[in-house]
C-alpha cells in the first residue's frame, strides 16, 4: 500500500476510509533515541496539518501534525511504555494512530515516497 | 567566532560514526551508536569517554607561602599526596568561576583539573591570586580518557598493575603505560566505578585503541555522560553552576571550608546570615517527559523558578531535573509543575541522588 509524506516528516497509509499515521524513518533517526510519545485522545478530530500528537527524544521535544484531516479511532498503546519502537520501526510497528478520514483527496497536499526522498535530499 | 579545538581522537570518532558538536570550545563526540545504548553500556559494563577537552594546570611551589591555599573553597595544603579533592574557585560575590579537582602530586606540586569552557579564564584568575611559585597551563599537551562502569576495574587489570586497579575512591597514582607515566585516578562523572587516566596528548590515540580492543568496552559520548551525571545528581558547570550562583545556593556547602581564607568567603558568610533566596532543587517528573534547561518551574500558577538540567532517566523510567526555587518550595514531596510553551508536566521534589545503585564505591 502506498505511503504519503508531509514536509514535517509524518507518513500516512490510507486504506478505504481509514489512515494509519506515523513519523518517517528519517525523522526518527534525526530525533535520536525517542523517550516519550504523547498519543492523541481517541475521538479527537483534527484538520490536516494541525497538531495531532507530541514526541520527545534525548535531543528535543516536537509536535506531530496530522497529515490528513480526520477523527482518531485507534492509538498505538505500545508506545506508552516502549517509545523506542518508533526508532526500531518508524514506518511499521512504530505507527502513532489511526484516523477515520473524510476527504481522501487531501493526499494531493502530500508527497509520494519518491518525491519525499527528493525533498530529503534538499534538506 | 574562535576556531573549535580538536582532541587527538577526532578521526577515530568520525570513523566510529559519531555525531560531533561544539562543547566548551571543542569539537566533541555527542554520541556514536546512541545515547541510551551508551548510557546502558556505562551502567552495566564499561564505557570509554574522550575527555581531552578538560583543562589541566600544574602548580609548583609552597602551597601556603605561595598563596595556593587561599585560592579555592577547600584546603589544598591538607590534601595528602596521592589524593584529590573537589571544590570551587569563587569570585568576590561568592559566585562560582569554576568547579574543579586538585590532585596532590607531591609536597610542592599539584595538578588542577578544570572545565573546558572556563579553562583559560580560570588560569588567569588562579595565576593572579598566587603570590609565588609557578603555574603552567598544560591542557594542550595533556590528554584524558575516562573509563567508567562496573567492569572498568577488570578492563584496567589487562593494562595496569593490581595496585592501580584497586585504588580506593578519590585516590590516584602514577603508573607506566605505553612507556609513559600516566596519572590514574579513581574518580569520574557517572556514579559508576571508574578511572580517569591522564597521559601525554600524543599517546591518547594508542591508549584509546588499546582500551577499546576489549570488547566489553563501548565508546560513549557527551550525550550519555550528561544523563549519567544527572542521574547521580552531579552539577554541570554552565548549566547548574555559574558566576551568578554560589555553592550555598547550589547545595554544595560540604565543599566549602569556612575555617580557612578564600575569595568569596565574606559574601558566603553574609548569605548564610541573611538566608538564601533560592536553592537547588531536584525533582522527578510524573511521566516520561523530559524537563529541559530553561523550562520554567511553576507552583499554584505562579512562576517560582527555572530548570537548569533535565533529561529522561533510563534508570528511573521518568523525567528528572534540577532547578532553582525559593527554599520554601524545596522540601521533598513538594508538588511543582514544569512548563515550556504548550508542554506542562507534573513533578515532585525529591532527594539526590536520583539513581542510588551505581557501582561507584565497589
Amino acid at each position: 500500500m502506498e505511503y504519503f509524506f508531509s514536509k514535517e516528516h509524518e507518513w500516512v497509509k490510507i486504506s478505504g476510509t481509514t489512515a494509519t499515521v506515523g513519523i518517517s524513518d528519517h525523522a526518527a533517526h534525526e530525533l535520536g533515541d525517542i523517550t516519550f510519545v504523547e498519543l492523541p485522545q481517541v475521538g479527537k478530530t483534527v484538520k490536516q496539518f494541525d497538531t495531532l500528537a507530541a514526541i520527545e527524544s534525548v535531543k528535543a521535544a516536537s509536535d506531530i501534525y496530522a497529515p490528513v484531516s480526520g477523527k482518531v479511532i485507534a492509538v498505538n498503546e505500545t508506545l506508552e511504555n516502549a517509545p523506542e519502537v518508533v526508532n526500531e520501526s518508524a514506518e511499521e510497528s512504530g505507527w502513532i494512530c489511526v484516523l477515520e478520514i473524510s476527504d481522501p483527496a487531501e493526499v494531493k497536499n502530500l508527497m509520494n515516497r519518491a518525491s519525499y526522498d527528493e525533498y530529503l535530499a534538499t534538506l | 567566532m574562535e576556531q573549535l579545538k580538536s582532541t587527538p581522537l577526532t578521526s577515530h570518532h568520525r570513523a566510529l560514526g559519531s555525531l560531533m558538536a561544539p562543547f566548551g570550545g571543542w569539537d566533541m563526540p555527542i554520541q556514536y551508536e546512541g545515547i541510551i545504548a551508551e548510557h546502558r553500556a556505562c551502567r552495566e559494563q564499561a564505557a570509554l569517554f574522550d575527555i581531552c577537552h578538560m583543562g589541566e594546570f600544574i602548580f609548583s611551589g609552597d602551597f601556603v607561602k605561595d598563596g595556593l591555599e587561599d585560592v579555592f573553597t577547600f584546603s589544598v595544603a591538607s590534601i595528602p599526596v596521592g589524593r584529590s579533592r573537589y571544590g570551587f574557585l569563587l569570585n568576590e560575590t561568592g559566585g562560582i568561576i569554576d568547579d574543579l579537582i586538585v590532585f596532590r602530586l607531591a609536597d610542592d606540586k599539584a595538578m588542577i583539573v578544570v572545565n573546558a569552557a572556563t579553562a583559560d579564564n580560570d588560569f588567569e584568575v588562579i595565576k593572579g591570586r598566587l603570590t609565588g611559585g609557578g603555574i603552567a597551563n598544560v591542557t594542550a599537551v595533556t590528554g584524558k580518557l575516562d573509563l567508567q562502569g562496573p567492569l572498568s576495574r577488570e578492563v584496567m587489570s589487562r593494562l595496569f598493575e593490581p595496585s592501580v586497579c584497586n585504588l580506593p575512591y578519590f585516590k590516584f597514582t602514577t603508573a607506566k603505560v605505553l612507556g609513559f607515566e600516566a596519572i590514574v585516578s579513581r574518580t569520574g562523572y557517572t556514579g559508576e566505578l571508574g578511572f580517569e587516566i591522564f597521559i601525554p596528548e600524543a599517546k591518547i590515540p594508542e591508549l584509546w585503541e588499546m582500551i577499546l580492543a576489549d570488547d566489553r568496552v563501548k565508546p560513549a559520548g557527551l550525550g550519555s555522560r550528561d544523563i549519567l551525571r544527572l542521574e547521580v545528581g552531579y552539577s554541570l558547570y554552565g548549566s547548574d553552576l555559574s558566576e551568578q550562583i554560589t555553592p550555598l545556593e547550589a547545595g554544595l556547602d560540604s565543599f566549602v571550608n569556612f575555617d580557612k581564607n578564600f575569595i568569596g568567603k565574606d559574601a558566603l558568610l553574609k548569605q548564610k546570615t541573611e538566608g538564601l533566596t533560592r536553592i537547588k532543587v531536584p525533582f522527578r517528573v510524573a511521566s516520561r517527559r523530559s524537563p529541559r534547561h530553561d523550562y520554567r518551574i511553576m507552583k499554584d500558577g505562579a512562576d517560582v523558578g527555572v530548570v537548569t538540567s533535565g533529561a529522561f532517566s533510563p534508570m528511573l523510567g521518568c523525567g528528572i531535573g534540577i532547578g532553582f526555587v525559593s527554599p520554601q518550595m524545596a522540601a521533598p514531596g513538594t508538588l511543582l509543575t514544569i512548563v515550556h510553551d504548550k508542554v506542562s508536566m507534573d513533578a515532585e521534589v525529591c532527594q539526590l541522588p536520583f539513581f542510588k545503585e551505581g557501582s561507584l564505591r565497589n
